[in-house]
């Protein structure tokens, strides 16, 4: 405990607890968003240059301060409701799409130290959060009252679903080989002193691959977009939205994305820990490593064409899920042979 | 009353009227999301309870995934609302009498002095991992009931794949393995002609 706080915490008693994680919170939840709001902005600069365009560069130097450009616009315009609409659902999916995509971030390890939530069923926790996201759009594409909205959360949820499954399996081998669900034991467990050789990502590839398009799978990212699929159903589950509501959905979608590339490098690249043995640990390492992943979404956005809708499932049922089954059981076996080094 | 007693009250009025929700709702969907609530808030108090590895595993099996389906078909029928409502005078008196035998039932086993004495709740320390010791006692205590279970499991899900499954003839499908397979020379010839002289 820092000393200079000792006399704040007196002054407040057993409110103390409370204010202090409701503190804790915010330093979380406020970075998160100004991330958010500069991810978009660097989607949008990186695929322009991949497609040798410039990007936005009018809005400040460079084009920095478009990300409040955006915000501010979609502030002021108009909330519309559909008159056929269920209003409560309605106003309520934006929220439910928001809300897990922040709940996860409880037990997220920034550093050895800086956890808000340092429990021991961690990783099932992000499991459970993660697979309530689909609520959001499964509500907004019912309560929407629209065709379109409704086939993009029908495809969501099917989406969803399938590659949840592939996903938790994928896990399985990491709490495995790390023998814990607690999302910092696992980054420990990577601990060693071959720096980047002692990571999961070595013995457990497959499932490094897996994890990682399942997340974007997950996310309704580019190439598995099917539920927003602009040339197909315009724009899916969100196309009733506007305004804020909207902003919500893009919020929840973006805040994902970094949790998905916070969770890939804590499970498979070790987290904080440095991938060279003579440089100290530290949570820039954990922040180059999501900067890494956060590239790869934008780079598969960039490149590849939106999967159709019967190969995206072929792919998560027939090719994921017996892969992820098969390597579980390598691992099993793996682990009980003396050239298991992790 | 400490506050261990009011989260757990909090949680359990939740429970309830989302339980009342769910018979009352008229809308089938609304009915669905109550369920999730109340799915949820058992969850929370499972967590009071410090079976974690419970409480988070409802929630990601059945309001992350079997409420999710469930939705899905909810959400697909068309269902006549008078229709459904038809009935119910007719079959009140066949419901009142089932609700009121499991309330009958419940108050006869949780109000019994043996549950009420087992239930006492013992507190573990920070360290104690529900998950691991779970864990243990399933895969080695009763490792058989959970093995017959499982492959009972699994039978289950065959046979309904089994059952649902059906080949029409003449349906055109792609075979991507195929697909994968096409080499370029398969589907293109390369010609290679002169130029033709300019007229």
């Amino acid at each position: 405990m820092m000393e200079w706080l000792l006399p704040i915490q007196n002054l407040l008693g057993t409110a103390w607890l409370p204010v202090w994680t409701a503190v804790k919170i915010m330093v979380i939840v406020g970075p998160l968003m100004g991330a958010v709001a500069y991810l978009t902005l660097a989607e949008r600069k990186v695929i322009g240059w991949m497609q040798i365009r410039i990007g936005p560069n009018r809005v400040g130097p460079f084009g920095l301060l478009q990300p409040l450009a955006d915000g501010v616009k979609l502030l002021m315009k108009e909330i519309i409701i559909p008159s056929g609409s269920n209003k409560f659902l309605f106003v309520i999916a934006p929220v439910m799409a928001l809300m897990p995509a922040l709940a996860a971030w409880a037990v997220v390890p920034f550093n050895a130290e800086l956890v808000l939530a340092d429990v021991n069923a961690g990783l099932l926790y992000i499991l459970a959060m993660t697979s309530l996201g689909v609520y959001g759009v499964i509500i907004a594409g019912w309560a929407s009252n629209s065709k379109y909205a409704f086939l993009g959360a029908l495809r969501s949820a099917a989406q969803i679903v399938s590659y949840e499954i592939a996903m938790g399996f994928a896990l399985v081998t990491v709490l495995m080989a790390a023998q814990s669900l607690n999302l910092g034991e696992i980054v420990r467990g990577q601990q060693g002193s071959y720096g980047m050789l002692n990571w999961y990502i070595i013995p457990l590839f497959p499932m490094f691959l897996i994890y990682l398009i399942s997340g974007v799978a997950e996310t309704n990212r580019a190439p598995f977009d099917v539920a927003e699929g602009e040339s197909e159903i315009v724009a899916g589950f969100h196309v009733e939205y506007s305004g804020m509501a909207f902003a919500l959905f893009f919020l929840g979608e973006y805040a994902n994305m970094i949790l998905v590339a916070f969770l890939t490098s804590i499970m498979f690249m070790g987290g904080w820990l440095s991938p060279v043995p003579f440089l100290p640990d530290s949570i820039v390492w954990m922040f180059a490593k999501v900067a890494f992943v956060l590239f790869l979404f934008l780079w598969f956005r960039a490149t590849f064409p939106r999967y159709r809708y019967d190969q995206l499932m072929r792919l998560g049922w027939k090719v994921f899920i017996p892969i992820t089954i098969i390597w579980v059981v390598v691992v099993g076996g793996w682990m009980q042979t003396p050239y298991w080094l992790w | 009353m400490s506050f261990f007693d009011v989260v757990f009250y909090l949680f359990a009025t939740i429970t309830v009227m989302a339980g009342m929700g769910v018979v009352v709702a008229r809308n089938p969907v609304h009915a669905a999301l109550f369920l999730v609530l109340a799915f949820c808030s058992a969850a929370g108090i499972w967590m009071l309870l410090e079976a974690e590895f419970l409480a988070i595993t409802l929630v990601l099996v059945y309001v992350g995934a079997v409420m999710v389906l469930f939705l899905f078909v909810v959400m697909m029928l068309d269902i006549n609302l008078v229709k459904l409502r038809e009935g119910f005078w007719r079959w009140f008196p066949f419901g009142a009498l089932l609700a009121g035998l499991m309330v009958f039932e419940m108050i006869w086993v949780l109000g019994s002095r043996e549950i009420a004495d087992v239930s006492s709740a013992v507190v573990h320390a920070a360290d104690y991992s529900n998950t691991k010791e779970l864990g243990r006692l399933i895969y080695t205590d009763y490792v058989y009931p959970f093995e017959i279970a499982a492959v009972i499991l699994l039978v289950a899900m065959v046979a309904a794949i089994a059952l649902t499954l059906r080949r029409r003839p003449g349906v055109k499908t792609q075979n991507i393995a195929e697909q994968v397979k096409a080499k370029k020379a398969d589907r293109l010839r390369i010609v290679s002609m002169p130029s033709e002289p300019k007229v």
